[in-house]
């Protein structure tokens, strides 16, 4: 069960009043610091990318009054992603691409890993579950790191190729290579992956399963026509919660490849917050991005906050 | 010797590609790491050419090594500083704010969960910018740099503690506080003697996983780092490793990583003590994960 689908269970179990006024006075300094903090900067950003910009200074200029909102700068964005003056057009449909292909290949991954770990692996199944934790508090720049010096152009992986000198390996894999950021993706987010996929498999009935062969089914038919149908929702979550990140991920680009080539919408969004005058055209990206985001993410949030999901 | 056929139908036959394929995962996810760490400790400049051990990138090097550059240690203190600091914040609002909702029925309590759901999944970096707009472009007290950093970092962790908080509260029920107040307690003595001490495994297992997680933080808090002072060890390492670094950099990273590792072995530990003889606490480490 993942964070999320555990606490949609927590259903009152009482109909009997609990200290009634205890309950408002210990939620609400979350619910301000949330309001202040989450949802209030949201707002921020649309009275940014609805306003104005400072003429002398390129400051933005928020505009409070939604009545007052000035479109300009969602236009420009918006104008600039298809035809002829299509800046970010390449740079979308890149990360269009990108998520997808980094998504299919963690769950092809993830789920035989999970699998066997939640179902086949015994009395390995401890060690191996710490182990699949480990990239979960080593920190995503040390994994990036490494694979920085594994890829040098002297580094391990082209002396690998090699085959100890037999060929001359000097591919440059730090620069703009799609295939090394896609797998950069795979390598960083997998993990996230597996976890919530173990822990739906790992509460799969196993007598269904031996019924469905029982009944005849066959090693196909019985993970096609059971497993899979069964742990759906896990999967549909499990791909949610690793796709969603890697919709702002900028950094693994820039870590792997460093290059425009490999550019992906968070790429555009960091160069534009980092540059004066486009404060506003970075909004804008923000906006969009939630835009796309906003459909799975509360879609994700349905499908765990649902009691049944779990069992 | 059996066929093809009988040996695809043996229904007890070992399942070899699934254990290829995990431990080719693994191989695959820890080894670049391992060879980053060994990296740490070559004599030489070199990260791709092993030149001897010698500890001279820790603190030998009189002028490069994490010990004697000011750069890299301050980037080490602002991590574990930020770790603290935002754990000590997060987890009692967390906590607080899991306990509130589970006894406040309404639309506005019901709003306040689905709002501390969404930035769970929310991309991390719609908040940092969102906040960056707002420490950058609004007349307000806080600047960037630590405490801009806290801010962000708790506003993306309170979801931890408080799932996991309320996961725990759905397990134990209602009984044992309506026991107690039946007994004569007042609901806040009830909550306080006897709720409060059933989540203590819950909570710590927050704390060390909110810790775990800010001391990895990126996103949040390069964007609301002020100067160079306040950049922790993520940032440092995003901005030297294409530069032509040392091996000073694997360094500091692998002492991060030590911290990490410490901090969840000694928290794993801790956490196992507490759930001893508690069944309904004791999915083992991926309960401690926090996904029992």
């Amino acid at each position: 069960m993942t964070l999320t689908e555990v606490a949609a269970q927590a259903k009152p179990q009482s109909k009997r009043a609990r200290g009634s006024a205890l309950g408002p006075a210990l939620a609400v300094p979350g619910i301000i610091w949330l309001l202040l903090f989450f949802l209030a900067p949201l707002y921020v950003v649309l009275a940014i990318v609805f306003g104005r910009t400072d003429p002398i200074f390129r400051t933005a200029v928020p505009v409070w009054n939604p009545l007052q909102w000035n479109p300009s700068q969602f236009n420009y964005v918006l104008s600039r992603i298809v035809g002829d003056n299509g800046i970010f057009g390449p740079a979308l449909l890149r990360t269009a691409i990108y998520v997808l292909l980094a998504g299919l290949l963690c769950l092809l991954l993830a789920f035989p890993v999970a699998y066997y770990t939640a179902r086949l692996s015994g009395r390995w199944k401890g060690l191996l579950l710490a182990a699949l934790i480990a990239p979960f508090w080593i920190s995503y720049m040390m994994r990036m790191l490494a694979w920085v010096n594994l890829l040098q152009d002297d580094g391990l992986v082209n002396r690998l190729f090699s085959l100890g000198g037999v060929f001359d390996v000097r591919t440059h894999w730090l620069t703009g290579q799609p295939v090394v950021v896609v797998l950069g993706l795979v390598y960083g987010y997998v993990a996230y992956m597996i976890l919530p996929l173990y822990a739906g498999l790992d509460r799969l009935p196993q007598s269904t399963l031996e019924a469905a062969r029982d009944l005849g089914a066959s090693r196909f038919a019985s993970f096609w026509r059971v497993t899979l149908p069964m742990c759906r929702p896990t999967i549909v979550a499990a791909v949610l919660l690793t796709c969603l990140p890697m919709l702002g991920d900028y950094f693994t680009s820039d870590m792997l490849s460093a290059s425009p080539k490999t550019a992906m919408v968070g790429n555009l969004i960091n160069d534009s917050v980092q540059s004066p005058g486009q404060t506003g055209q970075a909004g804008a990206l923000v906006m969009l991005v939630l835009l796309v985001a906003v459909v799975p993410m509360f879609y994700y949030v349905r499908v765990t906050t649902r009691g049944d999901v779990a069992s | 010797m059996r066929g093809p056929v009988a040996w695809w139908n043996d229904p007890w036959r070992p399942p070899r590609f699934l254990v290829a394929v995990t431990f080719g995962y693994l191989a695959w996810s820890l080894i670049p790491v391992l060879i980053a760490v060994l990296f740490s400790f070559n004599d030489g400049r070199s990260r791709t050419v092993w030149q001897g051990f010698s500890t001279r990138w820790y603190f030998g090097d009189p002028v490069k090594s994490v010990w004697h550059d000011a750069a890299l240690h301050t980037a080490l203190l602002q991590t574990l500083k930020l770790g603290v600091i935002t754990t000590l914040i997060t987890v009692p609002l967390g906590v607080m704010f899991a306990i509130g909702i589970d006894r406040w029925r309404g639309r506005l309590p019901a709003g306040a969960n689905l709002l501390m759901l969404v930035s769970f999944v929310l991309p991390e970096v719609l908040l940092a910018v969102a906040l960056l707009f707002v420490v950058t472009s609004l007349p307000l007290p806080i600047k960037l740099g630590t405490s801009a950093q806290v801010l962000g970092l708790v506003t993306f962790q309170i979801a931890y503690p408080a799932v996991l908080v309320r996961a725990r509260l759905a397990t134990i029920g209602t009984q044992y506080e309506e026991a107690a107040q039946d007994l004569g307690a007042s609901p806040i003595a009830a909550l306080r003697r006897v709720t409060l001490p059933m989540l203590l495994p819950a909570i710590f297992a927050s704390t060390v996983l909110v810790f775990a997680d800010v001391i990895d933080d990126f996103v949040l808090v390069r964007y609301l780092s002020g100067n160079s002072s306040t950049e922790p060890v993520s940032v440092k390492i995003y901005n030297t490793a294409r530069a032509a670094p040392t091996p000073a950099l694997n360094a500091l990273a692998t002492l991060l990583l030590f911290a990490a590792l410490l901090a969840i072995t000694v928290g794993y530990l801790v956490y196992r003590r507490m759930t001893r003889g508690d069944n309904a606490a004791a999915g083992g480490i991926a309960a401690f994960a926090g996904e029992a």
